[in-house]
Protein backbone atom coordinates (compact mmCIF):
# COMPACT_ATOMS: atom_id res chain seq x y z
CA UNK A 1 0.00 0.00 0.00
CA UNK A 2 1.29 3.41 -0.88
CA UNK A 3 -0.08 6.93 -0.71
CA UNK A 4 1.03 10.05 -2.53
CA UNK A 5 1.77 12.98 -0.21
CA UNK A 6 1.77 16.54 -1.53
CA UNK A 7 3.63 19.20 0.42
CA UNK A 8 2.96 22.95 0.21
CA UNK A 9 5.49 25.58 -0.79
CA UNK A 10 5.74 26.67 2.86
CA UNK A 11 7.38 23.30 3.67
CA UNK A 12 9.92 23.52 0.85
CA UNK A 13 12.70 25.08 2.92
CA UNK A 14 12.67 22.03 5.19
CA UNK A 15 12.44 19.40 2.42
CA UNK A 16 15.21 20.66 0.11
CA UNK A 17 12.48 21.63 -2.33
CA UNK A 18 10.77 18.24 -2.48
CA UNK A 19 7.04 18.74 -3.09
CA UNK A 20 5.80 15.15 -3.38
CA UNK A 21 6.69 11.91 -1.63
CA UNK A 22 5.34 8.37 -1.41
CA UNK A 23 4.57 6.92 1.99
CA UNK A 24 3.46 3.58 3.42
CA UNK A 25 1.82 5.26 6.43
CA UNK A 26 -1.57 3.88 7.44
CA UNK A 27 -2.89 6.86 9.44
CA UNK A 28 -2.17 10.57 9.82
CA UNK A 29 -0.15 10.26 13.07
CA UNK A 30 2.00 7.58 11.39
CA UNK A 31 2.41 9.81 8.33
CA UNK A 32 3.53 12.77 10.45
CA UNK A 33 6.18 10.52 12.03
CA UNK A 34 7.21 9.21 8.61
CA UNK A 35 7.64 12.77 7.27
CA UNK A 36 9.84 13.45 10.30
CA UNK A 37 12.04 10.49 9.32
CA UNK A 38 12.18 11.46 5.65
CA UNK A 39 12.74 15.18 6.42
CA UNK A 40 14.06 15.60 9.98
CA UNK A 41 14.00 19.40 9.75
CA UNK A 42 10.36 19.38 8.68
CA UNK A 43 9.51 16.96 11.48
CA UNK A 44 10.81 19.48 13.99
CA UNK A 45 8.54 22.20 12.61
CA UNK A 46 5.20 20.58 11.84
CA UNK A 47 4.42 19.40 15.36
CA UNK A 48 3.04 21.28 18.35
CA UNK A 49 4.52 20.93 21.82
CA UNK A 50 2.29 17.91 22.38
CA UNK A 51 3.72 16.10 19.38
CA UNK A 52 0.62 16.37 17.19
CA UNK A 53 0.34 18.14 13.86
CA UNK A 54 0.12 21.93 14.27
CA UNK A 55 -3.47 23.07 14.30
CA UNK A 56 -3.00 25.55 11.44
CA UNK A 57 -2.10 22.78 9.01
CA UNK A 58 -5.11 21.29 7.22
CA UNK A 59 -4.93 17.79 5.79
CA UNK A 60 -6.97 16.61 2.83
CA UNK A 61 -7.40 13.11 1.48
CA UNK A 62 -8.26 13.26 -2.19
CA UNK A 63 -10.99 15.96 -2.13
CA UNK A 64 -11.99 15.66 1.50
CA UNK A 65 -10.88 17.30 4.73
CA UNK A 66 -9.53 14.45 6.83
CA UNK A 67 -11.66 15.65 9.74
CA UNK A 68 -14.76 14.56 7.79
CA UNK A 69 -13.23 11.08 7.40
CA UNK A 70 -12.44 10.40 11.04
CA UNK A 71 -9.26 12.46 11.46
CA UNK A 72 -6.42 10.58 13.12
CA UNK A 73 -8.31 7.30 12.97
CA UNK A 74 -8.84 7.36 9.20
CA UNK A 75 -7.06 4.44 7.51
CA UNK A 76 -5.35 5.53 4.30
CA UNK A 77 -6.34 3.57 1.21
CA UNK A 78 -3.90 2.53 -1.51
CA UNK A 79 -3.25 5.43 -3.95
CA UNK A 80 -4.84 8.03 -1.68
CA UNK A 81 -3.59 11.55 -2.43
CA UNK A 82 -2.86 13.34 0.83
CA UNK A 83 -2.34 17.11 0.85
CA UNK A 84 -0.99 19.31 3.61
CA UNK A 85 -2.16 22.93 3.31
CA UNK A 86 -1.51 25.61 5.90
CA UNK A 87 -4.60 27.57 6.84
CA UNK A 88 -4.45 31.04 5.32
CA UNK A 89 -5.98 33.42 7.80
CA UNK A 90 -5.69 37.14 8.28
CA UNK A 91 -2.92 36.82 10.83
CA UNK A 92 -2.79 36.36 14.54
CA UNK A 93 -2.19 39.81 16.02
CA UNK B 1 5.11 63.58 0.58
CA UNK B 2 2.91 65.50 3.01
CA UNK B 3 2.18 63.97 6.38
CA UNK B 4 -1.51 63.67 5.45
CA UNK B 5 -0.73 61.20 2.69
CA UNK B 6 2.21 59.43 4.33
CA UNK B 7 2.08 55.79 5.37
CA UNK B 8 3.47 54.27 8.53
CA UNK B 9 6.36 51.83 7.91
CA UNK B 10 5.11 48.24 7.89
CA UNK B 11 6.30 44.69 7.33
CA UNK B 12 5.10 41.11 7.46
CA UNK B 13 5.89 39.12 10.55
CA UNK B 14 4.83 36.00 12.40
CA UNK B 15 3.62 36.47 15.93
CA UNK B 16 4.21 32.78 16.56
CA UNK B 17 7.87 32.56 15.54
CA UNK B 18 8.75 36.25 15.81
CA UNK B 19 10.32 36.13 12.33
CA UNK B 20 10.09 39.21 10.08
CA UNK B 21 9.60 38.85 6.35
CA UNK B 22 9.86 42.41 5.03
CA UNK B 23 7.26 42.95 2.32
CA UNK B 24 6.57 40.19 -0.19
CA UNK B 25 3.62 38.18 -1.55
CA UNK B 26 3.58 35.60 1.22
CA UNK B 27 0.99 34.56 3.78
CA UNK B 28 2.50 31.68 5.77
CA UNK B 29 5.49 31.65 8.13
CA UNK B 30 7.92 28.92 7.02
CA UNK B 31 9.00 28.31 10.61
CA UNK B 32 5.67 27.94 12.38
CA UNK B 33 3.35 27.49 9.35
CA UNK B 34 1.04 30.07 10.92
CA UNK B 35 -0.46 33.10 9.13
CA UNK B 36 1.61 36.24 8.65
CA UNK B 37 0.39 39.62 9.85
CA UNK B 38 1.19 43.20 8.84
CA UNK B 39 3.01 44.95 11.68
CA UNK B 40 3.26 48.75 11.78
CA UNK B 41 5.67 51.05 13.53
CA UNK B 42 2.90 52.44 15.75
CA UNK B 43 5.21 55.02 17.35
CA UNK B 44 5.91 56.47 13.92
CA UNK B 45 2.14 56.47 13.33
CA UNK B 46 1.57 58.94 16.17
CA UNK B 47 2.49 61.91 13.98
CA UNK B 48 0.88 60.47 10.82
CA UNK B 49 -2.39 58.86 11.85
CA UNK B 50 -4.02 61.84 13.54
CA UNK B 51 -7.63 63.07 13.49
CA UNK B 52 -6.46 66.21 11.70
CA UNK B 53 -4.69 64.33 8.91
CA UNK B 54 -7.56 61.88 8.52
CA UNK B 55 -10.20 64.62 8.37
CA UNK B 56 -8.13 66.46 5.75
CA UNK B 57 -8.13 63.34 3.57
CA UNK B 58 -10.57 62.30 0.86
CA UNK B 59 -14.06 60.94 1.71
CA UNK B 60 -13.02 57.33 1.14
CA UNK B 61 -10.83 54.64 2.73
CA UNK B 62 -7.63 56.40 1.64
CA UNK B 63 -8.14 58.96 4.41
CA UNK B 64 -6.87 56.10 6.63
CA UNK B 65 -3.88 55.27 4.45
CA UNK B 66 -1.60 56.22 7.35
CA UNK B 67 -2.35 52.81 8.85
CA UNK B 68 -2.88 50.77 5.70
CA UNK B 69 -0.13 48.79 3.95
CA UNK B 70 0.12 50.94 0.83
CA UNK B 71 3.40 50.74 -1.09
CA UNK B 72 5.52 53.85 -1.49
CA UNK B 73 4.60 55.71 -4.67
CA UNK B 74 1.14 54.19 -5.11
CA UNK B 75 -1.38 56.99 -5.40
CA UNK B 76 -4.83 55.48 -4.95
CA UNK B 77 -7.63 57.36 -6.68
CA UNK B 78 -10.58 54.97 -6.54
CA UNK B 79 -13.10 56.35 -4.02
CA UNK B 80 -13.77 53.13 -2.12
CA UNK B 81 -15.70 53.01 1.15
CA UNK B 82 -16.72 55.73 3.59
CA UNK B 83 -20.21 54.29 3.41
CA UNK B 84 -23.10 55.70 5.46
CA UNK B 85 -23.52 54.90 9.14
CA UNK B 86 -27.29 55.13 9.46
CA UNK B 87 -29.18 55.64 12.72
CA UNK B 88 -31.74 52.85 12.37
CA UNK B 89 -34.62 54.31 14.37
CA UNK B 90 -37.35 52.31 12.68
CA UNK B 91 -35.54 49.00 12.75
CA UNK B 92 -34.52 49.71 16.35
CA UNK B 93 -38.15 50.32 17.29
CA UNK B 94 -39.17 47.02 15.73
CA UNK B 95 -36.37 45.08 17.43
CA UNK B 96 -36.43 46.83 20.80
CA UNK B 97 -33.37 49.05 20.63
CA UNK B 98 -33.30 52.84 20.75
CA UNK B 99 -29.65 53.18 19.87
CA UNK B 100 -29.16 51.01 16.80
CA UNK B 101 -26.99 51.94 13.81
CA UNK B 102 -26.46 50.23 10.48
CA UNK B 103 -23.09 50.44 8.75
CA UNK B 104 -24.22 50.25 5.17
CA UNK B 105 -21.64 48.62 2.91
CA UNK B 106 -24.48 47.56 0.61
CA UNK B 107 -23.55 50.81 -1.16
CA UNK B 108 -19.77 50.44 -1.11
CA UNK B 109 -18.08 51.65 -4.29
CA UNK B 110 -17.52 50.22 -6.87
CA UNK B 111 -19.17 46.78 -6.54
CA UNK B 112 -21.60 47.14 -3.62
CA UNK B 113 -19.92 45.09 -0.91
CA UNK B 114 -17.27 45.55 1.78
CA UNK B 115 -14.92 43.43 -0.34
CA UNK B 116 -14.14 46.58 -2.34
CA UNK B 117 -12.10 47.72 0.67
CA UNK B 118 -9.86 44.67 0.94
CA UNK B 119 -9.37 44.39 -2.80
CA UNK B 120 -8.31 48.03 -3.10
CA UNK B 121 -5.51 47.43 -0.59
CA UNK B 122 -4.54 44.04 -2.07
CA UNK B 123 -4.29 45.31 -5.64
CA UNK B 124 -2.17 48.28 -4.61
CA UNK B 125 0.33 45.67 -3.43
CA UNK B 126 -0.17 43.37 -6.42
CA UNK B 127 0.96 46.20 -8.67
CA UNK B 128 3.97 46.96 -6.50
CA UNK B 129 5.02 43.29 -6.54
CA UNK B 130 4.83 43.29 -10.34
CA UNK B 131 2.00 40.79 -10.84
CA UNK B 132 0.33 40.95 -14.24
CA UNK B 133 -2.44 38.52 -13.29
CA UNK B 134 -4.45 38.60 -10.09
CA UNK B 135 -7.07 36.22 -8.79
CA UNK B 136 -9.09 35.00 -5.86
CA UNK B 137 -11.25 32.24 -4.52
CA UNK B 138 -14.62 33.75 -3.88
CA UNK B 139 -18.19 33.25 -2.75
CA UNK B 140 -19.14 36.08 -5.14
CA UNK B 141 -18.65 39.53 -3.68
CA UNK B 142 -14.88 39.22 -3.75
CA UNK B 143 -15.06 38.02 -7.35
CA UNK B 144 -17.00 41.15 -8.31
CA UNK B 145 -14.55 43.43 -6.52
CA UNK B 146 -11.43 41.82 -7.99
CA UNK B 147 -12.92 41.82 -11.50
CA UNK B 148 -13.91 45.49 -11.41
CA UNK B 149 -10.81 46.91 -9.76
CA UNK B 150 -8.33 44.82 -11.75
CA UNK B 151 -10.01 46.01 -14.96
CA UNK B 152 -9.46 49.59 -13.94
CA UNK B 153 -5.82 48.97 -13.01
CA UNK B 154 -5.15 47.12 -16.26
CA UNK B 155 -4.43 43.78 -14.55
CA UNK B 156 -5.63 40.43 -15.86
CA UNK B 157 -7.95 38.56 -13.52
CA UNK B 158 -8.63 34.85 -13.06
CA UNK B 159 -11.37 34.19 -10.55
CA UNK B 160 -12.45 30.87 -9.07
CA UNK B 161 -15.91 30.38 -7.59
CA UNK B 162 -18.15 27.50 -6.49
CA UNK B 163 -20.24 26.35 -9.45
CA UNK B 164 -23.58 27.01 -7.71
CA UNK B 165 -22.99 30.74 -7.21
CA UNK B 166 -25.89 33.16 -7.62
CA UNK B 167 -26.32 34.18 -11.31
CA UNK B 168 -26.05 37.90 -10.49
CA UNK B 169 -22.64 37.41 -8.92
CA UNK B 170 -21.41 35.49 -11.94
CA UNK B 171 -22.66 38.18 -14.33
CA UNK B 172 -21.17 40.87 -12.10
CA UNK B 173 -17.77 39.24 -12.56
CA UNK B 174 -17.91 38.47 -16.28
CA UNK B 175 -19.03 41.96 -17.27
CA UNK B 176 -15.62 43.39 -16.36
CA UNK B 177 -13.85 41.03 -18.73
CA UNK B 178 -12.44 38.77 -16.03
CA UNK B 179 -11.79 35.10 -16.61
CA UNK B 180 -14.16 33.14 -14.36
CA UNK B 181 -13.62 29.48 -13.51
CA UNK B 182 -16.55 27.66 -11.86
CA UNK B 183 -15.34 24.84 -9.65
CA UNK B 184 -17.46 21.79 -9.05
CA UNK B 185 -17.35 22.01 -5.26
CA UNK B 186 -17.98 24.32 -2.33
CA UNK B 187 -15.94 27.36 -1.29
CA UNK B 188 -13.58 25.25 0.81
CA UNK B 189 -12.72 23.16 -2.26
CA UNK B 190 -12.19 26.33 -4.30
CA UNK B 191 -9.99 27.87 -1.64
CA UNK B 192 -7.83 24.77 -1.36
CA UNK B 193 -7.38 24.67 -5.12
CA UNK B 194 -6.31 28.32 -5.09
CA UNK B 195 -3.61 27.49 -2.54
CA UNK B 196 -2.25 24.89 -4.95
CA UNK B 197 -2.49 27.26 -7.93
CA UNK B 198 -0.73 30.04 -6.03
CA UNK B 199 2.19 27.62 -5.42
CA UNK B 200 2.45 26.91 -9.17
CA UNK B 201 1.58 30.15 -10.94
CA UNK B 202 3.12 33.56 -10.52
CA UNK B 203 -0.23 35.21 -9.84
CA UNK B 204 -1.29 37.56 -7.09
CA UNK B 205 -4.15 35.85 -5.30
CA UNK B 206 -5.68 38.56 -3.16
CA UNK B 207 -6.84 36.14 -0.45
CA UNK B 208 -3.95 33.70 -0.66
CA UNK B 209 -0.44 35.08 -1.18
CA UNK B 210 -1.58 38.73 -0.77
CA UNK B 211 -3.80 37.85 2.19
CA UNK B 212 -1.94 39.75 4.95
CA UNK B 213 -2.25 43.02 3.00
CA UNK B 214 -5.75 42.31 1.75
CA UNK B 215 -7.21 41.65 5.19
CA UNK B 216 -5.89 44.96 6.51
CA UNK B 217 -8.41 46.71 4.25
CA UNK B 218 -11.20 45.47 6.54
CA UNK B 219 -9.90 47.74 9.30
CA UNK B 220 -11.40 50.71 7.45
CA UNK B 221 -14.90 49.54 8.50
CA UNK B 222 -13.82 50.03 12.11
CA UNK B 223 -12.11 53.38 11.50
CA UNK B 224 -15.22 54.68 9.74
CA UNK B 225 -17.60 53.56 12.48
CA UNK B 226 -15.50 55.38 15.09
CA UNK B 227 -15.10 58.56 13.04
CA UNK B 228 -18.75 58.64 12.01
CA UNK B 229 -19.80 58.33 15.65
CA UNK B 230 -17.77 61.50 16.31
CA UNK B 231 -14.55 59.69 17.26
CA UNK B 232 -16.28 57.43 19.72
CA UNK B 233 -16.56 53.66 19.94
CA UNK B 234 -19.89 51.84 20.12
CA UNK B 235 -20.91 49.52 22.96
CA UNK B 236 -21.57 46.58 20.64
CA UNK B 237 -20.75 45.48 17.12
CA UNK B 238 -22.76 42.78 15.36
CA UNK B 239 -20.78 41.41 12.45
CA UNK B 240 -21.42 38.65 9.89
CA UNK B 241 -18.81 35.89 9.85
CA UNK B 242 -17.64 33.82 6.92
CA UNK B 243 -13.88 33.26 7.28
CA UNK B 244 -13.96 35.24 10.54
CA UNK B 245 -11.56 37.97 9.44
CA UNK B 246 -13.75 41.11 9.33
CA UNK B 247 -14.81 40.99 12.99
CA UNK B 248 -11.16 40.72 14.04
CA UNK B 249 -10.06 43.59 11.85
CA UNK B 250 -12.76 45.89 13.21
CA UNK B 251 -11.43 45.08 16.68
CA UNK B 252 -7.86 45.73 15.49
CA UNK B 253 -8.96 49.12 14.11
CA UNK B 254 -10.57 50.07 17.44
CA UNK B 255 -7.46 48.95 19.36
CA UNK B 256 -5.21 51.06 17.12
CA UNK B 257 -7.46 54.11 17.54
CA UNK B 258 -7.34 53.69 21.32
CA UNK B 259 -3.56 53.13 21.36
CA UNK B 260 -2.94 56.26 19.30
CA UNK B 261 -5.37 58.34 21.39
CA UNK B 262 -7.85 59.07 18.60
CA UNK B 263 -10.71 57.73 20.70
CA UNK B 264 -11.20 57.20 24.42
CA UNK B 265 -10.57 53.69 25.61
CA UNK B 266 -13.78 51.70 25.82
CA UNK B 267 -14.73 48.09 26.17
CA UNK B 268 -16.58 47.08 23.01
CA UNK B 269 -18.39 43.76 22.88
CA UNK B 270 -18.28 41.84 19.59
CA UNK B 271 -21.13 39.65 18.41
CA UNK B 272 -20.83 37.25 15.47
CA UNK B 273 -23.61 36.33 13.03
CA UNK B 274 -23.81 33.15 10.96
CA UNK B 275 -26.40 31.07 9.11
CA UNK B 276 -27.36 27.87 10.93
CA UNK B 277 -26.56 25.97 7.72
CA UNK B 278 -22.94 27.08 8.05
CA UNK B 279 -22.18 27.96 11.65
CA UNK B 280 -18.78 26.57 12.66
CA UNK B 281 -17.74 29.77 14.47
CA UNK B 282 -21.02 30.35 16.32
CA UNK B 283 -20.97 26.69 17.39
CA UNK B 284 -17.44 27.17 18.75
CA UNK B 285 -18.52 30.28 20.68
CA UNK B 286 -21.54 28.45 22.11
CA UNK B 287 -19.27 25.56 23.08
CA UNK B 288 -16.84 28.00 24.73
CA UNK B 289 -13.90 26.83 22.62
CA UNK B 290 -11.43 28.07 19.98
CA UNK B 291 -11.52 24.72 18.23
CA UNK B 292 -13.43 24.90 14.96
CA UNK B 293 -15.21 21.77 13.79
CA UNK B 294 -15.59 22.15 10.03
CA UNK B 295 -19.04 21.89 8.45
CA UNK B 296 -20.42 21.24 4.98
CA UNK B 297 -22.39 24.40 4.21
CA UNK B 298 -26.07 24.24 3.36
CA UNK B 299 -27.58 27.73 3.42
CA UNK B 300 -28.92 30.43 1.12
CA UNK B 301 -26.32 32.78 2.63
CA UNK B 302 -23.67 31.69 0.16
CA UNK B 303 -21.41 34.64 0.84
CA UNK B 304 -21.02 33.31 4.40
CA UNK B 305 -20.78 29.64 3.41
CA UNK B 306 -17.25 28.84 4.54
CA UNK B 307 -17.26 25.54 6.37
CA UNK B 308 -13.63 25.67 7.46
CA UNK B 309 -13.06 29.33 8.40
CA UNK B 310 -9.35 30.15 8.57
CA UNK B 311 -9.80 32.95 11.11
CA UNK B 312 -12.44 31.01 13.01
CA UNK B 313 -10.32 30.18 16.08
CA UNK B 314 -9.29 33.83 16.45
CA UNK B 315 -12.85 35.07 15.92
CA UNK B 316 -14.25 32.71 18.53
CA UNK B 317 -11.63 33.79 21.04
CA UNK B 318 -12.20 37.49 20.35
CA UNK B 319 -15.96 37.20 20.80
CA UNK B 320 -15.65 35.32 24.07
CA UNK B 321 -12.88 37.58 25.42
CA UNK B 322 -14.92 40.73 24.81
CA UNK B 323 -17.99 39.29 26.52
CA UNK B 324 -19.93 39.03 23.28
CA UNK B 325 -21.79 36.12 21.80
CA UNK B 326 -22.51 34.47 18.46
CA UNK B 327 -25.81 33.33 17.04
CA UNK B 328 -26.96 31.59 13.88
CA UNK B 329 -30.29 31.82 12.10
CA UNK B 330 -32.32 29.71 9.67
CA UNK B 331 -32.83 30.47 6.00
CA UNK B 332 -36.39 31.60 6.75
CA UNK B 333 -35.12 34.07 9.34
CA UNK B 334 -32.48 35.31 6.87
CA UNK B 335 -35.17 36.23 4.35
CA UNK B 336 -37.22 37.90 7.09
CA UNK B 337 -34.11 39.84 8.11
CA UNK B 338 -33.68 41.11 4.56
CA UNK B 339 -37.31 42.26 4.50
CA UNK B 340 -37.16 43.85 7.97
CA UNK B 341 -34.17 45.98 7.04
CA UNK B 342 -35.69 46.96 3.71
CA UNK B 343 -39.12 47.85 5.13
CA UNK B 344 -37.75 49.65 8.19
CA UNK B 345 -34.77 51.53 6.78
CA UNK B 346 -34.99 51.40 3.00
CA UNK B 347 -31.79 49.36 2.79
CA UNK B 348 -31.80 46.32 0.54
CA UNK B 349 -29.13 43.89 1.66
CA UNK B 350 -28.10 40.47 0.45
CA UNK B 351 -28.46 37.23 2.42
CA UNK B 352 -25.43 38.00 4.63
CA UNK B 353 -27.14 41.22 5.74
CA UNK B 354 -30.30 39.21 6.41
CA UNK B 355 -28.20 37.03 8.70
CA UNK B 356 -26.78 40.03 10.56
CA UNK B 357 -30.19 41.69 10.94
CA UNK B 358 -31.87 38.51 12.14
CA UNK B 359 -29.07 37.81 14.59
CA UNK B 360 -29.21 41.40 15.89
CA UNK B 361 -32.94 40.89 16.50
CA UNK B 362 -32.31 37.69 18.38
CA UNK B 363 -29.52 39.16 20.53
CA UNK B 364 -31.82 42.01 21.58
CA UNK B 365 -34.66 39.57 22.25
CA UNK B 366 -32.34 37.43 24.36
CA UNK B 367 -31.33 40.47 26.40
CA UNK B 368 -27.68 40.07 25.43
CA UNK B 369 -27.87 43.55 23.88
CA UNK B 370 -29.68 46.17 25.96
CA UNK B 371 -31.99 48.79 24.41
CA UNK B 372 -29.86 51.82 25.34
CA UNK B 373 -26.49 50.43 24.29
CA UNK B 374 -25.04 51.92 21.13
CA UNK B 375 -25.04 48.96 18.78
CA UNK B 376 -23.71 48.87 15.21
CA UNK B 377 -25.00 46.19 12.86
CA UNK B 378 -22.55 45.69 10.00
CA UNK B 379 -24.24 45.21 6.61
CA UNK B 380 -21.70 43.96 4.08
CA UNK B 381 -23.47 43.43 0.75
CA UNK B 382 -26.26 44.46 -1.60
CA UNK B 383 -29.59 42.72 -2.11
CA UNK B 384 -29.55 43.13 -5.87
CA UNK B 385 -26.97 40.33 -6.01
CA UNK B 386 -29.14 37.70 -4.30
CA UNK B 387 -32.65 38.42 -5.55
CA UNK B 388 -33.29 34.74 -6.31
CA UNK B 389 -33.74 33.95 -2.61
CA UNK B 390 -36.64 36.36 -2.16
CA UNK B 391 -38.30 36.20 -5.58
CA UNK B 392 -41.06 33.93 -4.34
CA UNK B 393 -41.92 36.25 -1.44
CA UNK B 394 -43.56 38.78 -3.72
CA UNK B 395 -46.21 38.65 -6.38
CA UNK B 396 -46.06 41.06 -9.24
CA UNK B 397 -49.55 42.40 -9.89
CA UNK B 398 -51.41 42.39 -13.18
CA UNK B 399 -50.85 45.21 -15.65
CA UNK B 400 -53.46 47.98 -15.36
CA UNK B 401 -54.92 49.94 -18.27
CA UNK B 402 -53.68 53.56 -18.24
CA UNK B 403 -57.06 54.93 -17.13
CA UNK B 404 -57.90 56.53 -13.82
CA UNK B 405 -60.96 54.32 -13.27
CA UNK B 406 -58.94 51.16 -13.82
CA UNK B 407 -56.29 52.41 -11.44
CA UNK B 408 -58.90 53.13 -8.77
CA UNK B 409 -60.42 49.68 -9.20
CA UNK B 410 -57.01 48.13 -8.88
CA UNK B 411 -56.11 50.04 -5.70
CA UNK B 412 -59.44 49.02 -4.17
CA UNK B 413 -58.72 45.45 -5.14
CA UNK B 414 -55.34 45.61 -3.41
CA UNK B 415 -56.94 47.14 -0.33
CA UNK B 416 -59.41 44.28 -0.26
CA UNK B 417 -62.25 46.75 -0.78
CA UNK B 418 -64.64 45.72 -3.55
CA UNK B 419 -66.97 48.75 -3.27
CA UNK B 420 -65.73 51.71 -5.34
CA UNK B 421 -64.36 54.43 -3.12
CA UNK B 422 -65.03 58.15 -3.48
CA UNK B 423 -62.44 59.45 -5.96
CA UNK B 424 -59.91 61.54 -4.04
CA UNK B 425 -59.78 64.12 -6.82
CA UNK B 426 -63.55 64.73 -6.47
CA UNK B 427 -63.22 65.07 -2.71
CA UNK B 428 -60.42 67.55 -3.06
CA UNK B 429 -62.31 69.64 -5.59
CA UNK B 430 -65.83 69.29 -4.07
CA UNK B 431 -67.63 71.52 -1.63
Amino acid sequence: MSIRVMLPAAFARHTAGTKQVQSEATTLPVLVEDLGVKFPELGAHIKDEDGTLRKFINVYVNDEDIRFLGGDTYQFQDRDEVMFIPSIAGGCA
Amino acid sequence: MSSASACTPYELYSKESGKSYGNQPLSICDESFTPLEVRYDLEAARSIFTRKNIEAGPANIWRYRGLLPIPEGFEPDLPVGFTPLVKAKNLGRRLGSNNLYVKNDAVCFPTLSFKDRVVAVALANARAFGFETVGCSSTGNLANAVAAQSARLGLKACILVPADLEPAKILNTLVYGARLVRIDGNYDHVNRLCSLIADQYNWGFVNVNLRPYYSEGSKTVGYEIAEQLGWKLPDNVVCPMAGGSLIRKIKKAFDELIYLGLVEAKHVRFFGAQATGCSPISQAVKGNTDVITPQKPDTIARSLAIGNPADGPYASRLIRETGGWAEDVSDVEIVSGIQELAEAEGIFTETAGGVTTAVTARLIAQGRISPDELTVSVITGNGLKTTDCINDRFTVGRAVRPRLADFEDYINELDGNSAPAEPELAIAGGN
